[in-house]
């Protein structure tokens, strides 16, 4: 094995754990906290573990380019599932631990898994409801037993187990010459698109893609080895595989699983990741909750922080940038740092973020400059699954809300007259599986890749813009440009709106559809003296519907500055009933809205709205988490908002 | 039928043992009211035991008469093969019996930690002084309990609330706590009463889930009193229902919803 680090002589995720034995052998590779302490594996350890797996699954049968289903939680033993599946030239495929059981049915059918490997009991369940259809799938693997003792155990074993009759094999000879028979092209992952539109893709992976992609951001970045970071979000996530085994992989870093999920928080705070990934949503969450806790602080305390927190926001996203800032300012962020920022960002669990990322939905520019003024190196980037993640991102020194950062390096980016962004790189996926047709109109023979996303790029700072998804970017009747995700965005960012739809392609004007943010609204019901049973009755409550009107006319009013989007105003809104949800297929499991689903299901509810009535009754089926349906019914109060005149009829 | 026999399987294919407790012509009296009148049953290693009826009907005194809060005034209670002696409650508890309560008995300053701590009592035999210092074997067996505890924890998913203090929690995550407590003694009997009392479907669901769980997972025999008809049926294997201190029914969840005794103390008979 070469020990020196051309990427050229490294091939596949094996090859590199093999060398990070050799350089970090004792060295922590995995943390996962259980029975209230961090336990953790170093790289030889991880080495062990997986090469016991791999040869307990060569002990069952798996043959090369079999594909090997995971599901459940992050967990270390599920990361190693994933290399030891490599390690005998099988494809691990993740699967998202949420999925209702049809959803899983469909990949393992889709790929033809012969081996599922499951976190715990609530997985084999959701697999053994699968099963029944499935003729390819042989064996489940799971990991804790618990519950599992009465199940028929004649196609099912515990993942000890395996490693077990692996270590006891003699097949070691049969598994070195398939991590040798490994090459850059061959498949590392394959991972289900969430599929914002019609039946998940497989997208498949191979080395070059994850290894190149990998190494690129590693270094633009400066990650090395002793950076830590937590693998919290789901392990089907293009991005989680990327930062938990490539990147972690390449440069030797070590990945922390959280306890469980409820324990993510705190998890966060006793590791102290020095690279951090989180959803705006998450950012978002975390300010809302820092906010409350504020408003219920004492006099003096919030007086420090107000004051403060306007040093930080003046003085920090410069001094982060390294610009220059007046030796006032510095002084007093500083102490601001000694009193506030510091212990803020310790309790958040953030003191120690290096580089932390935020992708996948437009972050509000509050909520961006907070954490920045903190002092917390925050940046965004811009990628999907097809890319291996990396499309842009932004380098230190040039961080703004408002864009997603220039081209990662290797890539290449064109836009086309339509408005769609176009993309080449090394980290362009081979194919979708089994799906040629997709394949083709999504990369062409020369290996551009379409986003579906419009946007342009910034004169002078190269940096890409974002507008939308090309396919929802549509007209209004009277030609202006539909763009509703900018809209909606807009709406987001208060802390009361956890959610907005908007709709108006084809007609004379939008209206919405809001969600309301149940931690910040209930806080606010609760300081107010507003009594409520259920999110329904709040949703409702004439007070809050107030609220939110006053905010949509502020989003009007923005919008109307915009001359290109000034027709996206909101004439008329409703406050919807309940939370859109993935398991009523509302969004993806990566919480994108599915505006085509939800235009069909609430159809009624889009008639009231442009119809005139004032109020309109409604009926919903709902799907509970054990897969049962419900129905709610609720009469929904329908409320016009302030809209600006266009400029050139005030003009 | 199954008095007689050594052992039987479940539908689910558990299989039981032999008699772990047999109450005999058990009679409690309070002044002039007789709470429990002449009332025989067993509860074998392994099984799942439920003891309903409507309210006063004498569940919860015959729980205490179980846990030794309560000495009968007739009758014998046999443990293990053995006739009883009158004990106190902690003579009790160091046989292998542990309980939770009706109405939640927690210390609600304490963190759930600690709260779960107190439940290994038992396991503890260092003393005050030793403890204090915390130095040598004290500091060992807090170690080794702490891990026990842990283990509990981890089983009955309440990491996220670990360091939070039971007073802060709300009412289903309190009753979790408790029968966190009772596992940590690890008894042999675990007697829960009412342990889905004033919870909502999905408590009542995450609830039932973990008594089935302990009993399949640690092999504990549960004895349990609950209002709800539908999670006993569930949950139990056999079932004792009691009507005004006697027992009327005696037998599966089949043979007890068939038994035209019981339908008529739940529906109620017309008196004409």
């Amino acid at each position: 094995m070469t020990p020196a680090t051309p990427s050229g002589a490294m091939l596949s995720i094996p090859a590199l754990l093999a060398r990070n034995v050799a350089q970090h052998g004792s060295k922590a590779a995995y943390r996962e906290k259980e029975y209230g302490i961090w336990q953790s594996w170093t790289w030889a350890d991880v080495a062990e573990e997986t090469d016991a797996l791999a040869l307990g699954l060569l002990t069952l049968g798996a043959a090369t380019g079999d594909h090997i289903a995971i599901v459940g939680r992050n967990r270390p033993a599920l990361y190693w599932a994933m290399i030891a599946a490599q390690k005998i030239g099988c494809v691990p495929v993740p699967l998202y631990q949420d999925a209702a059981a049809e959803e899983i049915a469909y990949a393992l059918d889709h790929c033809g898994a012969r081996f599922a490997i499951a976190g715990d009991q609530e997985q084999v369940d959701k697999i053994a409801d699968a099963r029944e259809g499935l003729t390819t799938l042989e064996h489940v693997i799971y990991l804790d037993g618990r519950g599992l003792r009465k199940y028929d155990h004649s196609a099912m074993t515990s993942y000890a187990e395996v490693q077990a009759k692996g270590r006891a094999s003699d097949l070691q000879g049969e598994m070195a010459e398939r991590i040798a028979a490994l090459d850059y092209d061959s498949t590392c992952v394959m991972l289900y698109t969430s599929g914002t539109t019609g039946r998940p893709k497989g997208v498949v992976l191979s080395n070059r893609n994850v290894i190149e992609t990998s190494k690129n951001s590693a270094e633009f970045d400066h990650l090395k080895a002793g950076d830590e970071v937590l693998a919290y979000l789901p392990m089907a996530w293009v991005g989680d595989f990327i930062f938990s085994i490539g990147q972690a992989m390449w440069t030797g870093f070590c990945v922390n699983c959280p306890e469980s999920e409820h324990t993510m928080m705190t998890d966060l705070r006793e590791i102290g990741p020095t690279y951090y990934f989180a959803p705006p949503r998450v950012f978002e969450g975390q300010l809302t909750s820092v906010m409350i806790r504020m408003e219920d602080a004492g006099r003096v305390k919030r007086w420090l922080f107000d004051h403060f927190m306007d040093v930080a926001r003046r003085a920090g996203p410069d001094l982060l940038d390294g610009k220059e800032v007046s030796f006032g300012d510095r002084l007093r962020y500083r102490l601001g740092n000694l009193l506030v920022f510091g212990p803020l960002k310790n309790t958040l669990g953030l003191s120690r973020v290096r580089v932390g990322y935020t992708a996948g939905e437009a972050i509000g520019p509050e909520i961006f400059d907070f954490y920045r003024a903190l002092g917390i190196n925050l940046k965004q980037l811009y990628g999907q699954t097809e890319a291996t993640v990396f499309i842009t991102q932004q380098p230190d020194g040039e961080v703004r809300s408002d864009t997603v950062g220039v081209p990662s390096p290797g890539v290449e980016i064109k836009i086309e007259d339509s408005g769609e962004v176009f993309y080449r790189s090394p980290g362009t996926f081979v194919e979708y599986y089994k799906n040629a047709e997709s394949t083709a109109s999504t990369k062409d023979p020369e290996g551009w890749v379409a986003t579906g996303d419009a946007g342009f790029i910034e004169e002078g700072t190269g940096h890409l813009r974002i507008i939308d998804r090309a396919k929802d970017v549509g007209k209004l009747s009277d030609g202006g440009l539909f763009a509703p995700k900018y809209v909606e965005n807009k709406l987001k960012f208060y802390p009361n709106i956890l959610e907005a739809v908007v709709f108006g392609a084809g007609k004379d004007r939008c209206v919405a559809f809001i969600n309301i943010d149940l931690t910040a609204v209930g806080n606010w019901a609760e300081r107010n003296n507003i009594a409520y049973s259920s999110y329904q009755e709040l949703s409702q409550h004439p007070k809050v519907l107030e609220a939110i009107e006053g905010h949509v006319n502020a989003v009007n009013a923005s919008v109307a500055e915009d001359d290109m989007l000034s027709g996206c105003q909101i004439h008329r809104f409703l406050v919807l009933h309940k939370e859109l949800d993935a398991d009523d297929g509302e969004m993806t499991r990566t919480r994108k809205v599915r505006r085509a689903v939800i235009g069909d299901k609430f159809d009624d509810l889009i008639t009231a709205l442009y119809d005139g009535s004032s109020e309109v009754y409604t009926e919903t089926e709902v799907t509970y988490e054990d897969g049962r349906k419900g129905k709610i019914t609720a009469t929904l109060d329908i409320r016009d908002a302030k809209v600006v005149a266009k400029r050139e009829a005030a003009a | 039928m199954k008095d007689t026999v050594d052992s039987y399987v479940t539908e689910d294919g558990r299989t039981i043992g032999k008699v772990l407790m047999d109450m005999r012509n058990i009679t409690l009296r309070f002044g002039g009211v007789e709470a429990i009148k002449d009332i025989s049953f067993d509860i074998r290693e392994g099984e799942i035991r439920a003891i309903i009826g409507p309210n006063g009907a004498g569940k919860s005194s015959m729980l205490n008469v179980i846990s030794g809060f309560y000495n009968p005034q007739v009758g014998e209670v046999w443990f293990r093969g053995e006739k009883r002696p009158p004990m106190k409650p902690y003579q009790v508890a160091r046989h292998g019996i542990a309980r939770t309560f009706q109405n939640i008995a927690l210390f609600e300053g304490m963190s759930v930690l600690d709260n779960v701590m107190t439940g290994r009592l038992r396991q503890m035999n260092t003393g005050l002084f030793a403890q204090a210092l915390w130095w040598g074997k004290a500091q060992r067996e807090e170690t080794e309990n702490r891990e026990a505890v842990e283990k509990i924890i981890d089983f009955l998913e309440i990491q996220a609330i670990r360091k939070t203090p039971v007073g802060r929690l709300p009412y289903g995550l309190k009753k979790r706590v408790e029968l966190a407590r009772a596992l940590a003694a690890e008894p042999d009997l675990l007697l829960l009463d009412e342990p889905m009392a004033g919870m909502n479907v999905e408590e009542k669901e995450d609830m039932s889930r973990y008594i089935l769980d302990v009993n399949d997972e640690f092999g504990t025999t549960v004895a349990l009193i609950e209002h709800d008809m539908g999670v006993v049926m569930d949950l139990s294997d056999r079932v004792v229902v009691m009507d005004y201190g006697r027992k009327i029914g005696d037998g599966t969840p089949d043979e007890v919803r068939g038994n035209q005794d019981v339908i008529d103390a739940y529906l109620g008979v017309q008196h004409d």
